[in-house]
Parts: structure tokens; sequence; C-alpha cells
């Protein structure tokens, strides 16, 4: 019997010949946030843990409340830098850090095939390279840290075929967020996402990233695609990586727990409304929606490619006025490539802010935080009770052009009436 | 080990930021997350709570983000063992690897708000002390159950390195 992609990975990390239902995996790369490293730090520290496995495999990544947003924020980065000095881990802070499931990449840390986890629960994007990746908790980390190992029940995979012809306007993130609000925010509880591009304008390798990102949204382990050519030569731009694509392939008689074909012929941009991902609607259908406050950025739709994309729909054109628009590029890097191009210059002439590369106001943390009845427009991943901030504001999730278009009408609007 | 206490009694997809909401993450501290806890859907719950207290849920409970705080929250506010009809998966981790108890029971729908619980972990087993009722938990699997029996990961790995 034939293994999946992600199996033959898992197995890989083992010392095992075959897959047991629960190992304990080898671990090629880890990381955490400002958020949940500290308490990875705090849990070593009690444990009583005096060494890491390897500090150039381990990294912390300063994303969720930077610039710091309190003393309790700055104090954490400090508490990671300390550590990281001791252990001569990797540490990013702000100028030289961005959102970890984006910045990660850049870096060169993530190879096809290989094996990371990471103290948050978008560490599945990193799946679209090809490579095993699950969000853990801070003990987990914190254990990985120390022996360089994970404990990893193996999953049940979901094969999912994307076929037909994209509309004009519809991008992966209409593709996951329609599949979300098919299978349920638990829908693929503990399982792995496989996902099969066989449509006829295929994905570019951001967007598998944007797919892979939103896996977790309906409860899997991870989301995975094969590597390809397209990736490889994605990646080199960062990092080349020797890698025998042959061997990371699902086998033709590999088992899977379903298989699901979605044809995306007549699917047109979706928006998931409160207060779950899977509320998912067309567009179309929710023109009456006025919105407050528009956010362009996160680990789900905050690449040079996601900045693009609405800049063709708002240059030479206006926010609406009152409404509050918010650009977000995911790191220092995009940031620079955005500004290089002109697309800094679009977002600015149109009215939007623009704040330095971090979550941003996805978590409700910092730049952008809603007042009690206040509604987001957002290409984030979560619209759960008080995700942006008051308990009763309330977020919507759609793709790139639709939240610019959005915003230069001031309420939810098909890019297609804009453009 | 034999948990006794009142019920909170909460729907499906209960996710991390109705457990602890983002802006309370900057701290690490259980007695500080645990006011907070379930602040977005009752501003009360840390109020209400006495310890020993039980949450028992629907489906996909934890979802969302793979915040620790979540089960510290949970802990800190005095809430003894939760039990639902299935977990999220990075919660059931972070609950499995810091020893927060947590069950798995598909007859969450006939427990009510206020019921009196009597939960028995090493046995599975669930008393409707209200309403005189009985029910079995899912059994672990036997590695989860090696990490449930030693307190949490940490005392797991040392043990096994020692």
């Amino acid at each position: 019997m034939g293994l999946t992609l992600i199996e033959k990975i898992l197995l890989s990390h083992t010392e095992k010949k075959k897959l047991e239902s629960f190992i304990y995996a080898k671990v090629d790369f880890c990381f955490g946030n400002d958020v949940t490293a500290p308490l990875a730090v705090k849990i070593f520290k009690e444990a009583g843990f005096s060494s890491v496995f390897n500090p150039k495999k381990i990294a912390f990544v300063c994303d969720h409340f930077l610039p710091a947003k309190d003393i309790k924020s700055a104090n954490n980065v400090k508490i990671l830098k300390e550590f990281a000095q001791k252990f001569k881990v990797n540490f990013y802070d702000i100028n030289q850090s961005g959102i970890e499931h984006v910045f990660l990449v850049e870096k060169g840390f993530i190879k096809p095939g290989s094996l990371s986890v990471g103290a948050d629960s978008h560490t599945s994007t990193l799946g679209a390279l090809g490579c095993a990746a699950f969000g853990v908790g801070s003990t987990d980390l914190a254990c990985a840290m120390y022996e360089g190992r994970v404990w990893l029940k193996a999953p049940k995979v979901i094969k999912f075929i994307y076929k037909g012809k994209r509309n004009k306007w519809v991008r992966a993130k209409d593709l996951i967020l329609y599949t979300i609000g098919k299978i349920g925010v638990d829908g693929a509880l503990y399982k792995v996402m496989e996902f099969h591009d066989k449509m006829v304008n295929k994905l570019t390798v951001e967007e598998r990233f944007t797919i892979c990102n939103m896996a977790v949204e309906a409860g899997a382990k991870t989301g995975i695609f094969e590597p390809d050519e397209k990736t490889l030569k994605y990646l080199e731009r960062f990092k080349r990586f020797k890698v025998d694509l042959r061997k990371l392939k699902s086998d033709k008689d590999a088992q899977y727990g379903d298989i699901i074909e979605i044809d995306v012929s007549k699917l047109e941009p979706q928006v998931a409304l409160p207060y779950l991902p899977q509320n998912v609607k067309s567009v179309k259908e929710l023109r009456n929606v006025k919105i407050n406050q528009v956010f362009i950025g996160s680990c789900t739709n905050g690449r040079l490619s996601d900045l693009e994309d609405a800049a063709k729909i708002l240059r030479g054109k206006k926010v609406k006025k009152g409404i509050r628009a918010i650009l977000i590029p995911a790191t220092p890097l995009i940031y620079k490539q955005a500004l290089r191009k002109g697309i800094i210059k679009v977002f600015l002439e149109a009215g939007f802010v623009i704040c330095p590369p971090n979550c941003g106001p996805c978590l409700g943390g910092h730049f952008g935080v809603l007042d009690k009845h206040e509604v987001a427009l957002a290409t984030t991943n979560r619209n759960f009770i008080g995700r942006m901030g008051h308990p009763e504001s309330k977020v919507y999730l759609c793709s790139p052009p639709v939240a610019a278009a959005s915003a230069i009408k001031g309420r939810i609007t098909h890019p297609g009436e804009v453009l | 080990m034999i948990f006794k206490g009142e019920v909170h009694k909460f729907g499906d997809n209960i996710n991390t930021d109705d457990i602890i909401a983002a802006k309370y993450l900057n701290s690490q501290d259980p007695d500080y997350l645990g006011k907070h806890c379930m602040e977005n859907i009752d501003v009360q719950f840390s109020k209400k709570v006495k310890k020993g207290d039980i949450i028992v849920a629907g489906k996909n409970f934890g979802c969302g983000s793979s915040r620790e705080h979540a089960p510290l929250a949970i802990k800190g506010c005095g809430i003894s063992v939760v039990i639902a009809k299935s977990f999220a998966r990075i919660f059931y981790r972070n609950a499995i690897n810091t020893g927060l108890p947590i069950f798995i029971l598909e007859e969450t729908d006939r427990i009510e708000e206020g019921d009196y619980l009597k939960v028995d972990l090493s046995q599975g087993k669930v008393f409707n002390l209200s309403k005189n009722e009985e029910y079995n938990c899912e059994p672990f699997p036997s590695f989860m159950q090696e990490i449930i029996k030693r307190g949490g990961l940490i005392n797991w790995i040392k043990e096994r390195r020692k």
C-alpha cells in the first residue's frame, strides 16, 4: 500500500521502517513568536533544561505586538532576546523581522520535504512548499528546542482537487473560503488537507500559501501541496535547495480518508461572515454590508502578489471618505519591493495608512483595533467574536481585490464593479 | 483522580479568542489570564466559577490559535476539567502537554448548566449527580495516557532521559 506525501515526510523523520500511529519525530526547524515563545522560554527554564538541540534550527520571530504596544509586550521581546543571546538561537526583532510564516520562507529556513513545528496555528502556511509544518503549543516548542523532537499522531489525509477555470476575480482566498464553507470549521479535524491544482489557470506559489494558511480554519493538522519546479523556482530567490522532487509525491495507491473535487468554474469571490470562517457567501449577496475599516495584510494575504493585486484596483482611485483603510506588508522585504514597484505610492495616494510589518489588527492586538459595533472587512483568516477588538464588533473575511474595491465604495463590493 | 464540580455549559466551536482574548496574551500569569477567561462571551464567567467547577461544551472546543494561554486561563480561573464532544487539535495537544484534564464525550447534550458532576479520570467515567446518569468517555490512546500519567510532556521527557 502506498503512502501520501505527508506520511512519507513523517516516516523519514523517525528511525522506524513503518509509520506507527504515534511517532516521536525529529524536527528540522522550530520557531515561535513574541506571544508564544516567551511562554516556551518560561517552561524551558522551569523544566531545568540547560541546552538546545541545535541553535541554528531554532528561531524567534517577533511579529504579534510589534513595535511593542505596551510594557509587557516590550518585556516579552526582551525575554526572547536574552534567551537567544544565551543559547545563540536566531532572533528577529523589528526592522529585520516580519510575519513569521512569510518571513521564515524568505530567510531560507523551510525546505521542501522537511518537518517544522511552530508555536502558532498558522504554521500550516508553510505546507505550500511541500513540507510538513505543524502548529503546536508553547510546551511543545520548549521541548522541541531542547530535544529536537515532537510527538505526532499519524494523520488521515483528505485530498482536495480544484479543477475547472477560475473566473477573473477568483483568488486562492476564495477557493479556501469556499472549501471551509463546504466542509465546516471542523471538517478536517486532526486530518491533513492535501491540495491538488488541476485548474486551467493555475495557482501561484504565493496563492498556495494562502490556501495552506487557512487549512487550520477547517480544523486541519496542516495543509500541503506536492512541491514542483514552480516551488523550487520560487524559493531560488531566497535559497537554492537540493531536492529530489520525484520522492516528494503521494503514491498512486496511497490511502485517503476522502477525496473531494471542487469545480471552480462557477465560483464567485467569497466573503466569510461573522463569527466563523465557514459562514461563507458570494460577495454579490453582501452588497449592502457597510464597513468602517478595511485591512489588507496578514500571513494569509500580506505578500507582494496580494499587494499588487489590490493596487491594480486602487490605482488612481480614492478610499471612500470616513473609511479607515490599513495596509501592512508582511515583511520588510515585501515593503521594499512594493516601494520599488510604486505599489506603496498607489496605496498612499488612495488614502491607505501603511503600518510596519507585523500581524496588525488581525488578532485585535495592535494597529487598528475595532470599537463596539464597528465592522471590518479584512484579508485575514479569522472572524471570531471580538477577534479584532470589541466583542460587539464584526469582521468579514475576503481576498485582496475585494478588500480594495470595498475600500473605495465603503461597502462590500465585487472588484468588477470598480474596475 | 476524581473531580467534583458544577457545570458551566458552552456550545460548539468555542475558540481560543473566546477562552482568552488576544489583548491579554502579553501575560503568562495563570491568575491574570484566568480573570479574563471566556470574557468575550460571558463577562461574568471568571466570577461565577468556583474552584473545581467543570466546563462542558459541544464540538471543536478550543479551535483557532495555538496559544497555550487558553488552557492556562481555564486552569487559572479554577476549572478542574473540560468535557467536550471534540477538541480542536492544538488545544488538545496543549491540554495533554500541560496536564489540563480533558475528556471527549459524545453525550454532552444531556448535561446542563448547573448540573453537578463527578468525574473519574482514571476510569473515564462521568457521573451526573443532578440527573443520576452515568456516561463513559472515549479512552485516550496509550501513548497519550503515558504523558497524562506523568502530568504533562515535560515530566514525560525527563523520565525518558533518566
